[in-house]
């Protein structure tokens, strides 16, 4: 796990990128490497790597080159076949001096091509540079666990891990791009190539982009979900045949994760059945000892102590808790975006971010995690939902069909129709459109347009001229003739797996301190297994991830697996408007600090504020804000915290110092007095 | 109170609760469900309001998109229901 990036120029008009640029650019990044730092450069290309050494400690130093020294990788992440991969390639003549993944994937690029990412089973994002055809090769994994981001202007490309290292460079400009804020409030997540960031474009997670000598720019998509079309074809296994099929894959993929890793790997304990099945699995894979950790919340009502502590003791794990206060969370939550690079529109992340630290306290370097479970195997209430509307829509007068959703949101069923009738108008709405595109996540998507109503005149204008990329406009062509469980799958994969969970939520939190998640449940083969399920293995009726529940069954305790499902959520507008929540939050929703980002209109921002802040005087015990307040506070002053720190400042910690192990310069001497 | 007056005052109380916005566009004729102005669990916000302004009480029964789906439905069905 590591940070990348570089700065690559397209034809011969200009000099090689500086060192002391290069320097800036892999400093910005830091938090993701602290090992160890490597730069390479020729006359038309930097690359930079800050290295976090997971495996061949001693020998898997970047940026790595090819035998005769002409390829040059800077790469972060992990390819977990490598062994298997150099086992194909050795036959065909190529000859290794490391041990490391990232010496595999440069043969593996000589023997394959662009083609060669395909057979990875990874998690990365790379920079391939063939400095003989003068040829970048971007890569990044199926769901874009890694993140990796892309600019060009003026004959040059720059790439980085993060954005912040493309600010350092003075001569990049900063401004947020009103399309990825509107694709934020719509699917919660800018969709790539979309960024926060205008002229900034994020590498589609499953791509390769090349650029060319000529400037000839490239890409190629690899994989996207996909999943059988309707009517099914005769699925081999039955569900008994399937569980056992589903368990095996979940256990190597696990090893695979475990034991690649000349480190020791511990395990994220949610409480829930997914992190508790990664948590066995895991700890089942190497004998010693096994370390877990947890959040806890001072908030009952999002704490899961007693799961949590149940499963640690099955497994005999090392286990350390952090509990997490509103007020822990409204202190970190500027630290929360300066690493998550874009607006949130929950503070989810921000415990995330005080655990990863917690983990690298304790001298851990990589994590197991539970996430992908929910989207592979139909875990989440929208699944569930879009199966009830999808049923109702069939019989919209009836009466009888709405009453499941009691079954699926139980306060619905205990407040004695408090609004029942105006919750189900709410899920009625779309309903006479089952066939469209996003007929599953048509009322998310609703509710969180409700935001733009914040937007500035500036932001509106700039809208109308140019709107944001639209989702459903670039759709696989089998979409339609998927079932309605397998498109919702795909939506969630594409929104808010890929652009918040994984990244937000996921690998910026953990490498803020260092950290590497790695997640069985994405590994590739197991991902391609789940996809290509009958959709009611997944989704049996309204019972969710069925076939999982039969894996996990023999495995962990009943009272995990039958227990409600607890959606990870940490409290949110109220941490940042009780008494006492700090200062900042106040001047960066103000009047002045509004008009100064021009996204939002103040008045509307400060209407919004002073209702949160009477809200959160109010008794505690009742139900203080709505979802849709929620969701406004803390989105609004994520994009405020953004555009104060990586507009007006460049998003970079201050500091830092960076002394390469790796240092490959062949800028001839001339050239260098040439740009002196 | 007439209808006039509570259709003043669930404007009033919308535009300060749900749009933030004084100037906002808000018909009463509008669905408010159905344009996102009120979500699924901002109707409650509006159903206390309603109760506490006017002093009504709602029956369970009574709480269906046919009465609070505009405004004008909000006025004329409370005007109903206290000359009842």
């Amino acid at each position: 796990m590591c940070g990348i990036a570089g700065k690559v120029n397209i034809g011969d008009r200009h000099e090689p990128p500086s060192r002391e640029l290069l320097t800036s650019m892999v400093r910005a990044i830091r938090h993701r490497g602290p090992d160890e730092y490597g730069l390479y450069r020729d006359a038309h290309a930097g690359l930079v790597h800050a290295r976090l050494s997971l495996i061949d400690l001693t020998s898997g130093q970047q940026p790595l080159a090819n035998e005769d020294g002409s390829l040059w990788i800077v790469f972060n992440g992990e390819i977990f076949n490598y062994i298997e991969l150099r086992r194909d390639l050795e036959p065909l003549g190529h000859r290794f001096r490391t041990q490391s993944d990232t010496e595999v994937i440069v043969h593996a690029y000589e023997a394959w091509g662009d083609d060669c990412f395909r057979r990875f089973n990874g998690q990365w994002a790379l920079a391939l540079w063939d400095s003989r055809a003068r040829r970048l090769v971007l890569s990044r994994d199926r769901i874009g666990v890694r993140p990796l981001y892309v600019r060009e202007a003026g004959g040059h490309v720059w790439f980085s891990s993060e954005v912040k290292a493309m600010f350092a460079d003075p001569e990049v400009p900063r401004a947020i791009d009103p399309a990825g804020l509107d694709q934020t409030f719509t699917y919660w997540a800018s969709l790539a190539p979309t960024s926060l960031f205008r002229g900034i474009e994020e590498i589609l997670p499953g791509s390769v982009r090349t650029y060319e000598a000529s400037g000839a720019k490239r890409d190629v998509v690899f994989w996207r979900p996909s999943y059988p079309v309707t009517p099914p074809a005769d699925y081999p296994l039955t569900i008994h045949e399937a569980t056992e099929a589903l368990a095996e894959k979940l256990e190597t993929a696990t090893r695979l994760r475990v034991l690649r890793a000349d480190v020791p790997v511990g395990s994220y304990l949610s409480g829930g059945l997914d992190s508790s099945l990664t948590a066995l699995m895991g700890r089942k894979a190497k004998a010693g000892v096994f370390r877990t950790y947890s959040i806890r919340f001072q908030d009952a009502e999002y704490d899961e102590t007693e799961y949590q502590r149940a499963m640690a003791a099955t497994i005999d794990s090392d286990h350390q808790e952090l509990v997490v206060s509103r007020r822990d969370i409204a202190n970190v939550f500027p630290e929360v975006i300066r690493h998550t690079e874009r607006p949130i529109l929950r503070t989810a992340p921000a415990p995330l971010y005080l655990l990863s630290r917690v983990v690298r306290d304790s001298g851990i370097k990589a994590v197991l995690t539970g996430e992908g479970a929910d989207e592979m195997l139909a875990g989440y209430d929208i699944f569930r939902e879009a199966e009830i509307r999808h049923f109702w829509s069939r019989e919209p007068g009836s009466a009888a069909r709405p009453m499941l959703f009691d079954r699926l949101y139980p306060y619905l069923a205990r407040s004695p129709q408090k609004a029942k009738g105006m919750a189900l108008e709410f899920w009625k709405q779309g309903l006479d459109r089952p066939a469209g595109p996003g007929f599953s996540h048509d009322p998310r998507w609703r509710t969180t347009s409700q935001l733009k109503r914040f937007y500035s005149a500036e932001v509106r204008g700039a809208l109308e001229a140019h709107p944001a990329g639209d989702l459903l406009a670039g759709l696989p062509p089998d979409f339609n003739r998927w079932d309605t469980l397998s498109r919702a799958q795909y939506l969630e994969v594409v929104t808010l797996l890929s652009g918040y969970l994984i990244s937000s939520q996921g690998d910026r939190m953990l490498m803020a301190h260092s950290v590497e998640g790695r997640f069985p449940f994405l590994d590739s083969e197991v991902m391609e297994f789940c996809n290509a399920l009958p959709p009611n293995y997944k989704l049996a009726g309204l019972n969710e991830k069925y076939i999982l529940k039969r894996v996990a069954r023999e495995r962990i305790p009943a009272k995990i697996i039958d227990r409600p499902k607890q959606p990870y959520r940490a409290p949110d507008a109220v941490s940042f408007v009780e008494e006492g929540a700090p200062e900042y939050v106040r001047e960066a929703l103000a009047e002045e600090a509004v008009r100064d980002a021009g996204l939002f209109d103040p008045g509307p921002v400060r209407g919004l504020y002073a209702k949160c802040v009477a809200r959160a005087a109010r008794a505690s015990d009742e139900p203080a804000f709505s979802n849709a307040d929620n969701m406004a506070l803390v989105g609004l002053l994520s994009a405020q915290l953004l555009h104060r720190q990586f507009i007006r400042g460049d998003g970079a910690a201050p500091g830092g110092h960076v002394e390469y192990t790796t240092l490959v310069d062949r800028v001839p001497f001339q050239q260098l007095q040439g740009t002196a | 109170m007439t209808s006039e007056e509570i259709r003043a005052k669930v404007h009033q109380f919308i535009r300060k609760n749900f749009l933030f916005d004084d100037k906002a566009q808000l018909g009463d004729d509008q669905s408010l469900l159905g344009s996102g102005v009120v979500d699924s669990t901002g109707i409650l916000e509006l159903i206390s309001f309603l109760e506490e302004t006017c002093s009504v009480k709602f029956e369970d029964s009574e709480l269906v998109a046919d009465n609070f789906d505009t405004i004008n439905k909000i006025a004329a069905f409370i005007t109903t229901k206290l000359h009842r």
